[in-house]
């Protein structure tokens, strides 16, 4: 097991954001947690990458508890956080920003054969390497976002919201570069409100809201299930 | 091959430019006056860099840089003083004493407040230049020989425009090599965005301290550079008002540019002697003028002068950038 995430508890003052939840990544998977808003998918992913306190509850990653840790620690173990709204730093250029997801990274030639994937990966931040970063669309600006995750050469890439204010074209276009990055051997867990495309890529999901795990599954019996179509895939049950 | 070339122009203009003041000073065109003037252009080079680094670039408000060049004026005073038997070699070794001394302090003063943001900080800098103002006013209760508030005397004076215009160059190739650098990035993407920067493996507590220091370092070469180039140093020149000054070279200058900040520096030391000359008995009014010159250009261009742009030379190989303006918080 890669990632273990036991009785997960997060407050934001008063408010409780996750009671306890619990559930697994196995290496090699695309897992997804779809949920809607506020359901607390972002509050799971800022946690594994201790962005958020934990205030209970256990994060296990490949064997070792990671929970106290620093967020800027959390990185270099092989956990890469790609988060919600892109955070590109606009003000540096998109070579610069993917040097910048190469952080914990010294080995020279390692780097420039990671930037090379990246570039054969998403060509369109070739074209616009010397732009700076704030004047992409928002498209590029989440290849861009998901290309510095990857230059850190994660064993575990965390996606929060690829999808968010995309045309549909280019959702397909994300999930299909999702599906490849996973294929390559990169395992990953998935954030998404768009639960249609996520149960095709994952292997598993889980349903989260307000902050309880309510139905875990494979993709395909959480496809199939009543509730979920009526929730989350927007069919009549 | 391009970049190259750019550098070699740059290092041809700044032979040039030494050529030209040089010529400036031999044939008396600038005195002994405008000389004094001219070290104090380039003493706000060296400071007004080290605040662009914190402020400018890791977007750490700081309203008590002139703290750290008073504290590198009187460590480096005092060394100089002491080992004066020495020499060119005792004033070289009180750079290295202004450097240090604010250096550490810096980083001292740094690890507590930093964790604070944008105006708490302010505030926490500012306390910080009030108690050491205060410091120096009350320094001869200590030690006799730091004058208190009347100052203190005797520091050994060299105004050879040499060693004022070798330490700005050599401050510039530093701070331009820091901005660019791999630390220096995730300098600028603190100030943009410490998520950002923390998902990709920076401390924002250690990238922020670490601004702070080589800031404050800078400063306090300025400090050490200014003892040589008064003879008289008293608290007065390093209050709350001289912090100020520093903030307006670089926010006038251009948050996040370097060549802003460096020609605000000379052009802020120059205005102020140029409205002692023209304002005369009014002098007392130029307070209103500054006033004046920063209302209209945070008016006109809110991001700072020269906001936006950088000399090509100061930008090196890695994706030809220009920085995008900045407004400040």
């Amino acid at each position: 097991m890669m990632l273990e995430v036991k009785n997960l508890d997060v407050f934001y003052g008063n408010i409780r954001a996750l009671h306890g939840i619990s559930f697994e990544v196995n290496k090699g998977e695309i897992v997804t947690l779809i949920g809607s808003n506020g359901a607390g998918k972002t509050t799971t992913l800022r946690s594994i990458s201790a962005l958020n306190r934990i205030h209970g509850g256990e994060i296990v990653f490949d064997g070792k508890p990671i929970t106290n840790l620093e967020a800027h620690r959390i990185v270099r173990l092989g956990i890469s956080h790609v988060p919600e709204g892109r955070k590109i730093i606009g003000n540096l250029t998109v070579l610069e920003n993917l040097m910048m997801g190469a952080f914990i990274r010294s080995d020279k030639a390692g780097i420039q054969e990671s930037l090379e994937d990246v570039f054969t990966r998403f060509p369109r931040l070739k074209e616009r390497a010397k732009q700076l970063g704030g004047t992409l669309s928002g498209g590029e600006q989440q290849m861009l976002a998901i290309g510095r995750g990857l230059m850190a050469k994660p064993e575990l890439l965390l996606l929060d919201e690829p999808s968010m204010g995309l045309s549909p074209i280019l959702v397909e276009e994300i999930f299909d570069i999702i599906s490849r990055i996973n294929k390559l051997g990169t395992t990953i867990l998935l954030v998404e409100q768009n639960a249609f495309m996520a149960l095709q890529v994952a292997h598993r999901g889980y349903v989260l809201e307000t902050g309880r795990i309510v139905l875990s599954g494979p993709s395909a019996k959480l496809r199939a299930d009543d509730q979920v179509r009526a929730a989350y895939l927007g069919e009549i049950a | 091959m391009d970049k190259n070339k750019q550098v070699i122009l740059a290092l041809v203009g700044v032979v040039v430019l030494y050529i030209i003041l040089k010529a400036l000073i031999m044939t008396g065109v600038l005195g002994p006056y405008w000389q004094i003037i001219l070290n104090y252009a380039l003493i706000y080079v060296i400071g007004g860099l080290g605040l662009s680094i914190i402020y400018g670039f890791t977007g750490q408000f700081s309203l008590g840089h002139a703290a750290f060049v008073g504290i590198g004026a009187y460590s480096a005073g005092l060394f100089a003083i002491t080992f004066s038997h020495y020499g060119a070699w005792g004033s070289l070794g009180s750079l290295v004493v202004g450097i240090v001394c604010a250096g550490v302090v810096g980083y001292l003063i740094g690890v507590p407040i930093l964790r604070l943001k944008s105006d708490y900080l302010g505030i926490a800098t500012l306390g910080f230049n009030f108690i050491v103002y205060d410091g120096l006013q009350n320094s001869d209760k200590l030690f006799p020989a730091m004058g208190g508030a009347q100052g203190m005397t005797g520091v050994p004076q060299f105004q050879t425009f040499e060693w004022y215009f070798v330490a700005a160059v050599l401050v510039v190739i530093l701070a331009r090599n820091f901005v660019f650098s791999t630390h220096g990035r995730a300098c600028t993407a603190i100030r943009e965005n410490e998520t950002a920067a923390n998902v990709v493996g920076v401390s924002p507590a250690r990238t922020k301290i670490m601004a702070f220091t080589i800031g404050c370092a800078l400063a306090g070469l300025a400090g050490a550079l200014y003892c040589h180039n008064y003879p008289y140093l008293n608290p007065d020149s390093f209050s709350f008002l001289e912090s100020i000054n520093y903030l307006i070279v670089v926010v006038l200058g251009g948050l996040g540019s370097l060549a802003g900040t460096v020609i605000t520096a000379v052009g802020w030391a120059f205005l102020l002697e140029l409205l002692r000359l023209v304002l005369g008995p009014f002098y007392a009014f130029r307070g209103v003028i500054y006033a004046l010159i920063l209302i209209v250009v945070i008016i006109v261009r809110s991001q700072g002068i020269f906001g936006g742009m950088e000399a090509p030379f100061l930008v090196p190989q890695i994706g030809r950038r220009k920085p995008r303006a900045i407004v400040g918080s």
